[in-house]
């Protein structure tokens, strides 16, 4: 069948200085730029994904991918994006496939909110010059401890549960061996460890190799279990279940058999080629009660050594849910924005499921506040953290850390084409093809996102700092310090700000 | 008392505050000359005092003291007063007026008891006179309860300081701790009821400093049940150390260790040696997160039992100790210290977050009657 898709990209190639090395060619695993039969490079611009990598690698600067917005006759409704949509499912009768977040121009609440500074009536704190401190602890806390005075001296006779310390209140998101490459799970692990913080290995389990890094590990345990066993478990700083993932609520997993090759066999416990399906809900899940017994196994499995957390997509009735979920006793509750990434999943589902994480954050910690059961579990925020000034957002709204997925991809290379799915990742990052793999160098990956959270942390310092804070927590669900610029009243109303202008009450 | 406290109030101030260990009963000129020095500290708009052991005839009895704007607002309180209380004697509390503060709300004082008999359960019967206070300050307009605590009573104003002592005739009572406040607001509600010190029960507090972690403290408290009706860095302090005393026992200096947590390299260097304490630090900043009071302050509380003098962890405010004989001294400054005591033992500057601590030699039974009443059969 003929297609009638519209190419989306235009490649320019300026004949003055291509010198015909064939750079792009190599490079592209979509095919899109060829030789021909004279051994003269040229493209095809319906290929092309717009990836950049052969913008990034071509010696001589002789590339330039333009976008070629198709011109549909203008209208509102039938837009390019939506025709093109119809054709592709004209042709081919399947469901649409995407990866990475949701794309659509849905409010950015992050960019209504305006953070506060320190003028006169208290210093601002200089972080190069005074401790600032962005140690976070993870994990269940009791209401209080109790102390006992022994010979004049306090003795603490309080155990608190069992909490993984973090050294900046940031996290690299679940991302499964499988969807990305190894290469990219190893830097992720390695820079883990450097920065002090976590890294969580998806549903995909761990590879042998990875133990290395099981102390800033949080493994997951998905509906497919895959790669769940009792060393993975014993190996890791905490455990978390998947029940689901912003880009793809209410829907389970699926990992093309073509991805599946001996090593992710193995790891996962599955046979090789066979496609990794994990199902919708978990099968021994269908209420609440059932969520804590997964829980409690989970936690008898380790003999409470370790926190548990439980990762949902925020959907409309989060914080009741969220509040179900710290009374079945999760010890960590990971909220997942609709913006949050995805290797693969359908389309209409990443753009249209789900709540924007600014909102879902808010609602969760009041609702846990106002239940005065916040203490019991602690709040990650995930879902498209674009930047250090969404984080420190996230934390005065009530999130103690956030998760970050596609900023630590793109911080390996990632142009955030969408293509995850098809294995062709260009940039070695969401590819199990050896030749592409090794693109990616696990040692450079893992300083830049060293240095990446690096930067952050200290923006985020200095943020504080010029609020008279030096220390995190007292930023944490201080909402005193965010004021909106242009949200209505309902949406101030759940996010538990108010107007910029309004003074400090 | 809606619509009169809907700023929150950001102020630098001056304080001082004086306590005779052995509990010897000293008059309120002292602590008036004490913050007349520290006249500069503040703008004329607030000023006031707290002193313990001015009511001993009294004792058993919570004295509330009370504004009002109004007769009606007298009335719909002593309504609600009936219902909860047993009300032993009510008077205007003794007032001058002068060209500094020439006119005022009606200021009344009661001794009361609360109706219902709470046996051994001296919690219950403090939650119960704390709910009362709260209802009252946030059910009926114009009037507030700005004390509520036994054989001790706060007395406070616009005003300089120095005036506000003197509008009170400070001198004709006898108290074995004083402590004062003069305040520098930087917006002004004008509002009698936003004058230092702030009181729940027997906890009252002066304070300087803008605490930046009050989004989070308040919203805290809130958690346990706190009604954080006057926005004021202050009600949050008073009702930190009410939680983490009363209600969580903690010592006294472990809760100052919440409210001025040691950073986390010393706690580190002390788990490292070995020293218990590092644990509870741990523990304490793991679990009291939301106590910290975070950004410049120096605050003096006091309380039936003792005072206490604590900085912040980084130390942005001002604040001197000094001893000599059975007397404590603390304040913004040390001249308000050698205005009233020339001769000293010691005077130092404490640390940043270190708390300075008097206690009472013979420190009074707390609790309800008949609690304080079973525990002597016992023994």
């Amino acid at each position: 069948m003929k297609t009638y898709q519209l190419p989306e990209v235009r490649i320019e190639r300026d004949k003055d200085r291509c010198i015909n090395c064939g750079v792009c060619v190599r490079q592209c695993a979509f095919n899109a730029h060829k030789f021909d039969e004279d051994g003269e490079v040229y493209s095809e611009d319906e290929k092309c994904v717009a990836c950049q990598r052969c913008v990034s690698l071509c010696p001589t600067n002789a590339l330039y991918i333009k976008d070629n917005a198709p011109f549909v006759k203008d209208n509102a409704n039938w837009t390019a994006e939506t025709q093109k949509y119809i054709w592709k499912q004209a042709e081919t009768g399947g469901v649409l496939l995407t990866g990475m977040g949701n794309p659509k121009p849905y409010p950015i609440y992050w960019d209504h909110l305006v953070l506060n500074a320190s003028q006169v009536t208290n210093p601002s704190i200089d972080p190069l010059r005074e401790p600032m401190e962005l140690r976070t602890y993870l994990g269940s806390k009791p209401d209080h401890i109790e102390i006992e005075m022994v010979n004049g001296e306090p003795v603490l006779r309080t155990k608190i549960a069992p909490q993984i310390m973090l050294k900046t209140p940031i996290l690299f998101s679940a991302m499964s061996y499988g969807a990305i490459s190894y290469n990219a799970c190893e830097a992720l692990g390695r820079a883990a460890t450097e920065l002090g913080t976590f890294w969580n290995t998806g549903e995909g389990g761990l590879h042998r190799n990875l133990y290395k890094y099981a102390p800033n590990t949080i493994v997951q345990v998905a509906s497919g279990r895959f790669g769940v066993h009792s060393e993975y478990l014993d190996a890791a700083a905490a455990i978390e279940i998947k029940i689901g993932q912003g880009a793809k609520p209410g829907i389970g997993g699926h990992l093309p058999g073509e991805k599946v090759g001996p090593a992710v066999s193995e790891t996962r416990m599955i046979p090789v080629g066979s496609d990794a399906l994990s199902p919708a809900p978990h099968h021994d899940i269908y209420s609440i009660e059932d969520l804590s017994q997964l829980i409690f196994s989970l936690k008898e499995a380790t003999e409470y050594t370790k926190p548990i957390s439980v990762k949902i997509s925020a959907v409309h009735n989060v914080a009741a849910i969220a509040s179900g979920i710290a009374r079945a006793g999760a010890d960590i509750i990971a909220i997942d924005g609709f913006r949050g990434g995805t290797g693969a999943a359908p389309t209409m589902i990443r753009d249209n499921v789900g709540i924007p994480i600014e909102l879902a954050i808010a609602a969760v910690d009041a609702r846990l506040r106002e239940e005065g059961i916040r203490n019991r579990a602690s709040i990650i925020a995930a879902g498209g953290f674009r930047n250090s000034g969404d984080v420190i957002k996230a934390i005065a709204l009530g999130a103690d850390a956030v998760y970050l997925g596609t900023a630590a991809l793109v911080a390996m290379g990632c142009h955030v084409c969408q293509k995850c799915y098809t294995g062709k990742c260009n940039w070695g990052i969401a590819t199990q093809n050896p030749y592409l793999e090794k693109r990616l160098n696990p040692d450079i990956a893992a300083e830049r996102l060293y240095n990446l959270v690096r930067g952050w942390s200290h923006e985020i310092s200095e943020m504080l700092g010029g609020m008279g804070i030096n220390a995190i927590e007292s930023l944490r669900g201080n909402r005193l310090h965010l004021r909106a610029v242009g949200l209505s009243r309902e949406e101030m109303d759940v996010l538990g700000v108010q107007v910029a202008g309004s003074p400090m009450a | 008392m809606e619509g009169q406290i809907h700023r929150r109030n950001i102020s630098g101030c001056g304080l001082a505050g004086m306590m005779s260990e052995d509990g010897r009963l000293m008059g309120g000129e002292a602590i008036i000359r004490s913050m007349e020095v520290l006249h500069d500290r503040s703008n004329g708009l607030g000023g006031g005092f707290a002193a313990y052991g001015i009511y001993p005839h009294k004792a058993d009895y919570y004295a509330l003291h009370i504004m009002y704007d109004d007769v009606k607002a007298k009335e719909e309180t002593d309504v609600l007063l009936d219902e909860r209380f047993e009300i032993d004697s009510e008077e205007i509390i003794p007032t001058k007026k002068s060209e500094a503060i020439p006119k005022g709300p009606l200021l009344w004082r009661y001794f009361v008891k609360p109706k219902v008999d709470f046996e051994d359960c001296g919690l219950c019967e403090e939650d119960y006179v704390i709910e009362a206070v709260m209802t009252v300050n946030s059910m009926v307009s114009g009037a507030f309860i700005f004390s509520s605590g036994k054989n001790m009573g706060a007395f406070k104003a616009v005003g300089y300081p120095e005036d506000v002592g003197k509008f009170y005739r400070l001198d004709e009572y006898e108290g074995y701790t004083w402590i004062g406040h003069g305040r520098f607001p930087t917006n002004t509600p004008g509002w009698w009821g936003g004058a230092h010190p702030f009181t729940i029960l027997d906890w009252a507090i002066v304070h300087n400093g803008e605490i930046s972690s009050y989004g989070i403290n308040k919203r805290y408290l809130e958690m346990f049940g706190y009604k954080c009706t006057m926005l004021t860095d202050t009600e949050v302090v008073a009702y930190m150390f009410d939680l983490m005393l009363r209600r969580h026992n903690l010592p006294l200096e472990v809760a100052c260790k919440a409210l001025a947590a040691p950073f986390w390299t010393d706690i580190d260097r002390m788990k490292a040696k070995g020293n218990a304490k590092g644990d509870i630090y741990e523990a304490l900043r793991m679990v009291y997160g939301g106590a910290l009071l975070n950004g410049p302050f120096a605050i003096i509380l006091g309380h039936t039992n003792g005072m206490v003098g604590l900085s912040d962890r980084v130390k942005l405010r001002p604040l001197t100790a000094a001893r000599k004989d059975d007397m404590l001294y603390i304040a913004s400054e040390e001249a308000a210290i050698r205005e009233i005591s020339p001769e000293l033992d010691i005077v130092w500057n404490p640390k940043a977050g270190e708390p300075v601590v008097g206690e009472l030699k013979n420190p009074v039974k707390k609790g309800s009657n008949k609690a304080r009443e079973l525990e002597e059969t016992v023994a």
